[in-house]
């Protein structure tokens, strides 16, 4: 108790000296344009085609990812010609604002991007806006954009992690655990006994066990390379909703393909209500399958899409006063933030692993009554 | 995203969440502090109904979003 008021009273002081700093704080000098912060943070949970290192964000340094797109044959060059390509202005029809895009250049002449998207120029070389949305045709994008690429480096350090910690009991034989397996051991058995055997009967919960790790440690580990803010991370992978939906859908494929006679009769034919009754339950319990699955989409793409929102707002705090002493807010609320986001990273990867665990508990349940 | 009416739904999302996950975040203590043994079962539970309630307080967020960037 007596250190905590210490450490209050010597956050007040520091408070106290932010705030004085404020005072004499120097603001920026030239600005060019307004900025907007709602689509400053918008920019940076989308995926993009480049993978933006430092400097600023026209003219910084950028590693340019490969774009592949399927248009009467495979076609692929660096997303360079299009982050150097012919910057176009279009005059929009509502509210008099502008809209941006760029025409490819060189080999990627006769498409254009716009807003991270890639559009077919039409006849007269232009794109068509209708309002806000260009009406070009797209091809099919087959992009290594910065978010496949996050998730190939994501999946390859699980490998190599996994491996490795696996590698060390193949040798030692199961003996106390030394190095990287040290910090892993535990990680691994909290999943096998407090996920998987907490939630799945006793006999059949073995099987489960390697999809119920691979899923924790997949989530986990990305949630926490999206918490880095530069190169090995930096990438808003399980806050794209393709992603978390690709997750969902094994769950839910896990779930209905190891689902016994007694999980489909509760699904069709609910024992124990009277008949008309169970062609009531019959339609609920249908969707119930899927709002399942869905939710767990939901939940993990809006947790880790929020937290980035959450960091990145509180960071323009800065931006939209102008004036660098109110980094003495904003810089220690992102900090907090980002603090408890490394606990949410851990705990969406728990939890989509846990509720997982309980469908397909729920699967696989023999009849007791 | 500032200064609209998805504002609003976003905030009323956050309100409800609040006193779903209060609640059970209370009623966890007071189980703990009753029974302390069954510490580990009652948090695991708390997790599991917290999360559900964020859920949905999420698809408040989400739709707030959507409906913001329209």
């Amino acid at each position: 108790m007596q250190q905590f008021s210490k450490l209050s009273f010597l956050m007040r002081k520091v408070a106290i000296l932010l705030a004085f700093v404020g005072v004499s704080g120097f603001s920026f000098a030239n600005e060019e344009k307004e900025f907007n912060v709602s689509e400053m943070i918008m920019h940076h949970i989308k995926d993009a085609h480049e993978w933006h290192l430092f400097g600023p964000e026209h003219g910084g340094t950028s590693i340019y990812l490969p774009i592949i797109l399927m248009d009467n044959g495979l076609k692929t060059f660096s997303s360079s010609h299009f982050y150097h390509g012919q910057a176009v202005e279009v005059e929009s029809k509502e509210q008099g604002a502008s809209l941006h895009y760029v025409k490819g250049v060189g080999p990627a002449a006769g498409y254009a991007m716009y807003h991270e998207e890639i559009y077919k120029l039409n006849a007269e070389g232009e794109l068509h806006f209708d309002g806000e949305h260009p009406h070009n045709t797209q091809p099919l994008d087959f992009s290594i954009t910065k978010n496949v690429m996050s998730l190939l480096m994501g999946s390859f350090l699980v490998l190599i992690v996994m491996f490795s910690v696996a590698k060390f009991y193949r040798k030692n034989g199961a003996v106390a655990p030394k190095g990287l397996a040290k910090f892993f051991e535990p990680i691994i058995v909290m999943v096998r006994d407090d996920i998987a055997k907490a939630n799945i009967n006793e006999h059949k919960y073995e099987k489960y066990v390697p999809y119920l790790l691979t899923i924790f440690f997949f989530i986990w580990f990305n949630n926490m390379l999206g918490l880095i803010p530069f190169l090995p991370g930096g990438a808003n992978l399980t806050g794209n909703i393709t992603v978390t939906l690709f997750l969902a859908v094994c769950t839910l494929l896990v779930t209905l393909f190891s689902g016994n006679k007694n999980y489909w009769g509760h699904i069709f034919w609910m024992p124990g209500v009277p008949v008309p009754m169970k062609f009531f339950m019959m339609p609920i319990e249908i969707i119930g399958i899927f709002t399942k699955p869905f939710a767990l989409m939901i939940r993990l793409f809006a947790n880790i899409t929020a937290g980035h929102i959450i960091v990145l707002a509180l960071i323009s705090i800065i931006f939209v006063n102008k004036n660098v002493a109110w980094a003495g807010l904003s810089v220690p609320m992102a900090l907090f933030i980002s603090i408890l986001e490394v606990l949410v990273a851990f705990l969406q990867g728990f939890l989509f692993a846990m509720l997982s665990a309980l469908f397909i508990g729920a699967a696989v349940e023999e009849a007791h009554h | 995203m500032f200064g609209s009416i998805a504002a609003i739904g976003a905030g009323l999302a956050v309100l409800g969440a609040g006193l779903g996950i209060g609640r059970i975040g209370g009623s966890a203590v007071e189980g703990i502090a009753r029974n302390p043994e069954a510490s580990g079962k009652i948090q695991t539970a708390m997790i599991i109904a917290a999360a559900l309630i964020e859920g949905v307080a999420l698809f408040g967020v989400v739709v707030g979003l959507l409906g913001a960037k329209a």
